[in-house]
């Protein structure tokens, strides 16, 4: 897991509130995730709302059974991991496929871009291909100002086209941890 | 562990399942699922074929999206094992209309009988309640089945576990329908949802 930096860019970044407004308007009702430091301020928002239920995942491919159960229910789903959890959804992927679920994951990436951790990096380096042999579409956003319009864009690719979507935001915008000054 | 008094796999699944009103009820891949299927299929029937150790997460998925019906999950002990830490997730969000059923034989049925962890080593039921799943049980008789049935429709008093000591003898397969999606849609249809 990637730990919380709290530099002030990311205290006082509005791009996690962006992302939350979007699953709000999708009706988006259960949001997994394995804890992360990129994603701290979004699941703050989601378990502090009247109308989704964070739910804390032991290792992610659980979260991608979760969002089959959820659909067959009838409930939308957005599951928030880091790049490493990826590789643990690889044969529960198969789920999206073969119950054509509108699957939408935001991954925050690790091993990209000023990591000092290199054992991120063999699976930040494998993420999107990960994704797109597994039949899910790859978006990305680079910076803060084009996270809202990639996030709406994700959603409703994943929602309305029903198309397997995964966005990542990249390392560059979430910035890499400070482990020695 | 005791070897006796082990029950019969499909008349554990058909007595769970009998009279079951709105249930759904997600089934665990391999003998799991065909045992449902051997009791009668239903629309509100989640047979799995694949995605080994997620079928309780997808019965936790259904029992948050329904919280007014019953959600049975009946897997097997190696899919509860190969998914262990789920438990630890449903009971932090303690669904009370979700109940999990292991069909605990010992072995890996279908891949030729080997011997698994809950035959001399691991004890789910344990587990179910370190990790936080107060109401958890070990069934070794009918009796103790028929006693169960009625609590599966009890929306408010679970999450609830049981650990179901059952024979290893291979019996019939019966198999249901296998396509991921029409199982998927049907379970919608039948909750009111249009198709996308």
């Amino acid at each position: 897991m990637h730990a919380r930096t709290d530099t002030s860019e990311q205290l006082t970044a509005t791009w996690p509130d962006d992302i939350y407004a979007v699953l709000q308007r999708y009706d988006v009702r259960q949001v997994p995730y394995v804890p992360d430091a990129g994603h701290s301020r979004l699941i703050e928002r989601v378990l502090a709302s009247d109308t989704m239920r964070g739910i804390v995942l032991t290792t992610e491919e659980e979260g991608v059974a979760l969002v089959a159960g959820a659909w067959a229910g009838g409930q939308r789903c957005a599951l928030l991991m880091q790049s490493s959890g990826v590789g643990n959804c690889i044969n529960m992927f198969s789920l999206v496929q073969l119950f054509r679920l509108p699957f939408f994951t935001i991954v925050t990436m690790r091993g990209e871009w000023g990591e000092f951790n290199h054992w991120q990096v063999p699976m930040g380096s494998t993420t999107q291909a990960v994704f797109e042999l597994s039949g899910i579409r790859v978006m990305r956003a680079n910076s803060p100002a084009e996270v809202r319009e990639v996030v709406e864009a994700g959603a409703a690719q994943a929602y309305n086209a029903c198309t397997p979507t995964a966005v990542l935001l990249s390392q560059r915008l979430i910035g890499a941890k400070v482990f020695v000054k | 562990m005791s070897k006796t008094n082990l029950l019969d796999r499909r008349a554990v699944v058909a007595a769970l399942l009998k009279d079951r009103k709105g249930m759904v009820a997600v089934g665990g891949l391999g003998a799991s699922t065909n045992d449902m299927a051997a009791a009668g299929d239903h629309d509100r029937n989640f047979y799995l074929w694949g995605g080994m150790g997620g079928a309780v997460m997808m019965g936790l998925g259904l029992a948050l999206a329904q919280p007014d019906l019953p959600v049975v999950v009946i897997t097997g002990d190696g899919d509860m094992l190969m998914g262990i830490g789920s438990l630890a997730t449903v009971a932090m969000q303690k669904p009370g209309n979700l109940s999990i059923i292991v069909l605990d034989n010992e072995r890996y049925g279908e891949t030729g009988g080997q011997t698994s962890h809950t035959s001399s080593a691991v004890d789910l039921v344990g587990v179910a309640k370190a990790c936080g799943i107060a109401d958890s049980c070990a069934i070794t008789t009918m009796a103790e089945v028929g006693a169960l049935v009625p609590k599966l429709h009890d929306l408010k008093s679970g999450p609830r576990f049981a650990n179901v000591k059952i024979d290893g003898a291979n019996v019939e397969r019966i198999l249901p329908m296998r396509d991921g999606n029409y199982i998927v849609s049907r379970i919608r249809g039948s909750l009111g949802f249009a198709p996308v």
